[in-house]
């Protein structure tokens, strides 16, 4: 009706119209994510628990369960097995890994990058309780690595009580690795040839180029998966809590496990929601680190 | 236009007026009716039929399904029940044993989840009766003849009553704890067969002479020791152990948390000097948390293991069709008291546990459901119960009937119950069971009783507070 000539009316309208498209996943943020968040903060303040007097009745108590935390040597534990876990598993395993299949597999031959793309592909798509469970039996005492040794003459190995950290560490690696591989090998294909062309030709040696300009080049990529990475590995709890439960004594216990048995165990929801904002603390301490670093 | 839309609105007025009519009268009448007209009449015969009602029990699946013996009796007892308007549904929960807790704690939440039939751990009861998820059944047991007419055990009502003082749950079965000794290993070893230690050195010398003469592949003493074990470390091995020195966890006359005293030190003396000289099972069986199965569906029946300071319910395990069948253990097995620390008075000590059925205080038809529980828990079928699972009896009327005496091993048991004790009914007790669990593990694994006693005695009272705290 209005057609061009009523052009101001409908420029503020236009104004608006932002909003209607946002308006879904505003809503759906502030529903699922910003509320939750906030439910959690205001819960970390009371004695919310699963059960027992405290469950009958809600009570403020302030600062409490934070103090309760920072009391709780478990707690700086708990940080530190994290902090372990993570640069181990993640930053350091999954990513260098990753890269490194990445790698060699750039100008191989299609039907060899099918076949080991698959195979890493593997670990990654199998749901994480039964990559635990595969894990789990192959570090076992009567597990498969141990036959294997067995077979050489050397006496088995309680791996999981032995060395319990790095076997989930080598589970989550085992588990993770592909992720970051495909980054890894999309951003590599998409370095240009002529600039390696280049250097090889003003005589570069392999690692030089490597070194100067692939991984300048995608830097970027390395940042953003080193975020991803962490983010996802921070939350990891079936993976460890199926294989080892964070035993042997707590030489397990990341974060996500302690808060687990805080809240479930010994019915505690309150502080197990403070150790939760704790965690979360953590996830965003660390991407401001990896976004500034990436700004640089 | 108008006429239409005034017609819509009417319409949907006398549909709102009907719907809001028929859910008043849903649950209005309802309670009314079984209330004051428990036989329906004839006339009211049909309706009743058509209202059938749905009672849900909820108990924990620990993965064997429709094989369950839970499950079995619950069809069972159901198919026999009398009052045919009446379905009886079980709605199992298959969880661990920590996380059932926690998952009926959620559903007790809710009255869009709560069952009409609960079963409860004694030891989680008070917690679950003090949050006010549970039905206060007093009033009730008042009009249930078999409550008042000694036909339960009196010392079982103390594991069904809170700390209010009201009792929450009919009893249905109870555990006694003691060592089980394999009598094969004992005579080649030159022990008597017939054992009754009297001290704890007692029970250190025969673990040692098991070291010593019955190979190197045998196991001298299974206790659990772990944090994975969960409660199973707690009470079977710790309580046992503290209770035995006279000491307790809880100070019933000041209504304290015993933070720190010489029962502590001694009972993790104990579980030193097990561990020191290897008289235990090897660290990475005991400390996962399958170490109980491992114990007693592998280690015992295959020879392996010659004492285990275990629950009676074990030889569960071994009934046809149980985890792990061997009809050879009423012979090859015996269960000896657990002594007190030096042989003090009593003499032997057990803790005491078992399993009661409550009325969610969200539940739906509590009338009926309470009505079910007095036919399921009548001796009868309380007995079928006891029987097939291989728990003890709550009831005095089962305890002398023949058939349940002579099952291996449940006089003994029953016995046992003389001098039980129980956990304390408190609150916080789940959660000074976690570091009770800590405590031990970290003793099992090498850390000094003396600096595992300091920490429980620092964690615990950060937990209580300091004011329900005392050392002595």
């Amino acid at each position: 009706m209005g057609g061009i000539s009523a052009s101001s009316p409908q420029l503020q309208r236009r104004n608006w119209t932002w909003l209607y498209f946002l308006l879904p996943s505003i809503v759906i943020m502030l529903l699922f994510f910003i509320y939750p968040i906030l439910l959690t903060f205001f819960y970390s303040f009371t004695n919310l628990a699963l059960t027992g007097e405290a469950a009958k009745e809600l009570k403020f108590v302030g600062l409490d369960n934070y103090t309760r935390m920072f009391q709780d040597p478990t707690v700086r534990i708990s940080i530190w097995n994290t902090l372990v876990f993570l640069i181990g598993s993640a930053v350091i395993g999954q990513q260098v890994l990753g890269f490194l299949i990445a790698l060699l597999m750039k100008h191989k031959n299609k039907t060899f990058r099918r076949v080991i793309g698959t195979v890493v592909l593997a670990g990654w798509v199998t749901p994480e309780i039964v990559c635990a469970l595969c894990l789990y039996s192959f570090f076992g005492d009567e597990g498969t690595l141990n036959a294997i040794i067995s077979f050489f003459g050397i006496s088995p190995v309680t791996w999981l009580f032995t060395v319990p950290m790095l076997t989930v560490i080598l589970a989550n690696i085992w588990h993770g690795t592909a992720f970051s591989m495909l980054v890894f090998q999309a951003a590599l294909d998409d370095v240009p040839s002529e600039i390696e062309e280049a250097a090889v030709v003003d005589g570069a040696s392999k690692l030089q180029i490597l070194l100067r300009i692939t991984i300048p080049y995608i830097r970027e990529t390395i940042t953003t998966n080193a975020m991803l990475v962490t983010l996802q590995t921070l939350g990891v709890f079936g993976l460890i809590y199926a294989m080892t439960g964070g035993g042997p004594g707590t030489k397990t216990t990341t974060l996500p496990i302690f808060m687990y048995n805080q809240a479930f165990v010994n019915y505690q929801l309150g502080y197990g929601t403070a150790i939760s904002l704790l965690l979360l603390l953590l996830g965003i301490v660390l991407s401001l680190f990896y976004i500034r670093s990436f700004k640089k | 236009m108008l006429a239409k839309r005034k017609w819509a609105l009417m319409s949907s007025a006398l549909l709102l007026a009907v719907t809001m009519g028929c859910s008043n009268s849903g649950s209005s009448s309802a309670p009314q009716a079984q209330g004051n007209d428990p036989a329906p009449s004839q006339g009211g015969g049909d309706k009743a039929a058509t209202e059938k009602k749905t009672i849900t029990i909820t108990y924990r699946d620990d993965g064997t399904g429709e094989k369950g013996t839970l499950y079995k009796w619950i069809k069972e007892v159901s198919a026999s029940y009398p009052n045919k308007n009446v379905e009886i549904k079980p709605t199992p929960i298959q969880a661990s044993e920590g996380d059932y807790f926690a998952k009926i704690a959620l559903a007790l939440k809710s009255k869009d989840t709560a069952p009409d039939i609960v079963t409860e751990d004694t030891f989680m009861l008070n917690s679950d009766a003090s949050a006010g998820f549970l039905e206060p059944l007093d009033d009730r047991l008042k009009g249930w003849e078999d409550w008042s007419n000694g036909s339960f055990i009196e010392a079982m009502k103390k594991g069904v009553t809170a700390s209010d003082g009201k009792v929450y749950g009919v009893p249905y079965n109870t555990d006694s704890r003691g060592l089980w000794y394999n009598k094969e290993i004992f005579k080649k070893a030159g022990l008597p067969e017939d054992w009754k230690p009297k001290s704890w050195d007692e029970v250190l010398a025969a673990a040692r002479t098991i070291k010593e003469k019955a190979g190197s592949d045998v196991v001298p003493i299974w206790m659990n020791l772990g944090k994975a074990t969960g409660e199973a470390t707690s009470m079977q091995t710790y309580e046992m152990l503290l209770y035995g020195t006279g000491e307790r966890l809880y100070d019933d006359a000041s209504k304290k948390w015993i933070v720190k005293s010489q029962g502590i030190n001694d009972a993790l003396a104990f579980i030193e000097t097990i561990a020191k000289e290897k008289l235990g099972p090897p660290l990475s069986k005991v400390l996962n948390g399958q170490a109980g199965n491992t114990a007693t569906r592998e280690y015992l029946p295959k020879g392996k293991l010659a004492i285990s300071l275990d629950g009676s319910w074990i030889t569960g395990n071994y009934l046809e069709g149980g985890a792990s069948p061997w009809p050879e253990y009423k012979d090859v097995l015996g269960f000896a008291p657990m002594p007190t620390s030096k042989g003090q008075a009593p003499g032997t000590i057990t803790l005491a546990g078992g399993w009661a059925l409550s009325i969610p205080s969200n539940a739906k038809n509590k009338d009926e459901a309470w009505d079910f529980i007095k036919f399921a828990l009548n001796k009868e079928n309380t007995q079928k119960l006891v029987m097939s699972s291989g728990n003890i009896t709550v009831r005095a009327d089962v305890a002398k009937d023949p058939e349940y005496t002579q099952m291996p091993f449940n006089e003994i048991a029953t016995e046992y119950l003389k001098n039980a004790e129980f956990r304390p009914a408190q609150d916080k007790y789940p959660e000074v069971s976690t570091q009770i669990q800590t405590m031990v593990e970290s003793v099992a694994t090498g850390t000094s009783a003396a600096d595992a006693a300091n920490k429980y005695a620092q964690d615990v009272t950060r937990i209580v507070g300091q004011e329900h705290a005392i050392e002595k």
